[in-house]
């Protein structure tokens, strides 16, 4: 291919990263500006002036709660998650019984149904149990709701892991719980860290559950925050974009400093189809 | 050995926190959803048995098949889009310098929420601030659409986001199917004359065809979940324009109290998800890798 063939085909792919990586950037300098300068500059301007004040605003009027909710609630959910996958998918791979192909299948249901079917039913059933607005129905769907894809993508690891490892612990008089938690745990650390990432993307991002679940402002999320928040700037463009930079900020860092780990995962979680 | 690891107390403890957490939230609400869906229920008060009449009224009412028919559309769009991230992911695996680079860039947007997109997406289509209308008022042309407010156009504007979104993680996974064909094979199509096109097509294409029957599966369950998107940008508006049948569910349940009638319909949306699976499974699989 000649000299003219690739420079065609760069221009392409980067065509292609400009329309991936403008809305973003656009939604940064509108960050930092104030109506007057985003309804009369040209789009693309860097803000004369940056308006900082529109992220200490937000902040203070009610995103830091939002921020905070979501932290702690992706994180009590993500050890939950991880933890009981791991246990399931030990006690799949490598524990002898006879249920566990039909077990693993009934997992695997969870990959393939709409969540949206199982709303209304969540929802009154929390309902008599008094746990609507109340943020554990929250980490309790997270966490069950991940489980499936966590565990597909631990099972592949955990089938890879020698027998040898297993035989020489429990020759030595090493019981289950401490052959899981200081032999066969640690040594899951590379794919334990990739279900972490994968499921802090998908608790920090979730937003049905929050919806239909919470409705006192003190205990909802980023996503559902961010809806009412928005609703009130209607018009003032610089606090709005403020909003939505503080909420992608987490999950950007995230990819920045784990990107390879970002990579397997939502590679793995394609898998499922 | 064998006697530790079959201890049956030890199998259910470690098989318990998960097993009961995916029985009780996902299996349960599931059968549970048919089961409502046989009722007269505003979500509160009691509920009264009608038999069949939620699903036959389903069946009858055209709103719904309206959202099916969006929802279809997306799963159409949305699998005519993966030949452009499969032409993408081709020119990115073709010894390109800094390809990892831009797998990653392209990446980006499949890490946000869908509600960050929805609303950064809504200010990109504003019709008087907006950076799209921005340009074409740019290049001349006066009077361009109010995207989100003209029924015509507004699941196609929809869609560009949902594109947006999704790109990255369609070109990640080709890319790494297109890595993975030997250097080998390409090397002796060359030698025997083949073109950039023809091992395109006739070589590459058939070698990662697998990945491709999974991404198609992918495209259509998944545009017939969508949600979070829709919902925020237009709540299936205006007029039911860009309803889907998640967001239809979940208007009458939680809109107009509707629990019974939205039930059915939820009920239906589990149905045709895991039909259309089955139908699609059955149709992309070759004869050795059919399984379920």
């Amino acid at each position: 291919m000649g000299r003219i063939g690739y420079i065609l085909l760069y221009a392409c792919l980067a065509l292609v990263a400009a329309f991936q990586i403008f809305p973003l950037l656009w939604l940064v300098l509108f960050s930092l500006k104030d109506n007057a300068q985003i309804f009369s500059g040209s789009p693309f301007a860097l803000p004369n002036d940056p308006q900082w004040g529109n992220y200490l605003n937000v902040w203070q009027g009610g995103i830091g709660l939002y921020f905070f909710n979501s932290v702690w609630i992706t994180g009590l959910a993500i050890v939950l998650t991880v933890l009981f996958a791991s246990m399931a998918t030990f006690a799949i791979t490598r524990m002898n019984w006879k249920l566990n192909k039909f077990v693993l299948g009934l997992f695997m249901v969870g990959l393939m149904i709409p969540i949206h079917s199982a709303l209304i039913p969540l929802f009154s059933m929390f309902l008599s149990v008094n746990l609507i607005d109340n943020p554990l129905s929250i980490v309790l769907t997270y966490t069950t709701y991940n489980l499936p894809i966590t565990i597909m993508i631990l099972l592949g690891f955990y089938y890879t892991l020698p027998r040898e490892i297993e035989e020489a612990a429990v020759m030595d008089g090493s019981s289950i719980n401490r052959l899981f938690f200081t032999i066969i745990l640690p040594m899951t650390t590379p794919v334990m860290a990739t279900t972490v990432i994968i499921n802090m993307i998908y608790n920090w991002n979730e937003f049905v559950f929050v919806n239909t679940f919470i409705s006192s402002d003190e205990y909802k999320t980023l996503t559902v925050g961010i809806q009412n928040f928005i609703g009130q700037y209607m018009t003032d463009w610089g606090s709005i974009g403020a909003t939505l930079v503080i909420s992608i900020i987490p999950v950007l860092l995230a990819f920045l400093f784990f990107s390879n780990k970002v990579v397997e995962g939502i590679s793995s979680s394609a898998v499922k189809g | 050995m064998n006697k530790v690891m079959s201890n049956k107390l030890m199998i259910t403890l470690y098989i318990f926190p998960a097993l009961f957490l995916i029985a009780v939230l996902i299996i349960v609400p599931l059968i549970l959803t048919g089961y409502y869906g046989l009722m007269d229920w505003n979500g509160i008060g009691s509920m009264t048995f009608i038999g069949m009449e939620n699903y036959i009224n389903a069946i009858q009412d055209g709103a719904f098949w309206d959202s099916a028919w969006h929802s279809l559309l997306l799963a159409l769009f949305s699998t005519l889009s993966l030949v452009i991230y499969l032409a993408v992911s081709m020119i990115l695996a073709s010894k390109i310098k800094g390809a990892d680079l831009l797998r990653k860039i392209y990446l980006i947007p499949m890490l946000l929420s869908s509600v960050a997109i929805a609303q950064l997406w809504i200010k990109v289509y504003n019709p008087a601030n907006g950076i799209l209308n921005t340009i074409l008022r740019g290049i001349g042309i006066e009077n361009p659409p109010s995207w989100l407010a003209n029924p015509d156009v507004v699941l196609y504007a929809i869609f560009i986001p949902i594109l947006w979104q999704y790109a990255g993680f369609y070109i990640l996974i080709y890319y790494a199917a297109l890595k993975n064909i030997p250097e080998s094979l390409i090397e002796s199509a060359k030698i025997d004359g083949a073109n950039p096109l023809q091992i395109a097509y006739k070589i590459k294409l058939p070698l990662i065809m697998g990945v491709v029957k999974v991404t198609i599966v992918l495209a259509i369950v998944g545009s017939l979940k969508y949600f979070d998107l829709i919902y925020v940008m237009t709540g299936g508006g205006p007029s039911g324009s860009s309803e889907v049948m998640a967001s239809y569910m979940y208007d009458l349940a939680f809109s107009t109290n509707n629990f019974g009638y939205g039930s059915a319909i939820g009920f239906l949306l589990l149905i045709i998800t895991l039909v259309v699976t089955v139908i699609i499974r059955r149709l992309t699989a070759s004869k050795e890798d059919i399984q379920y």
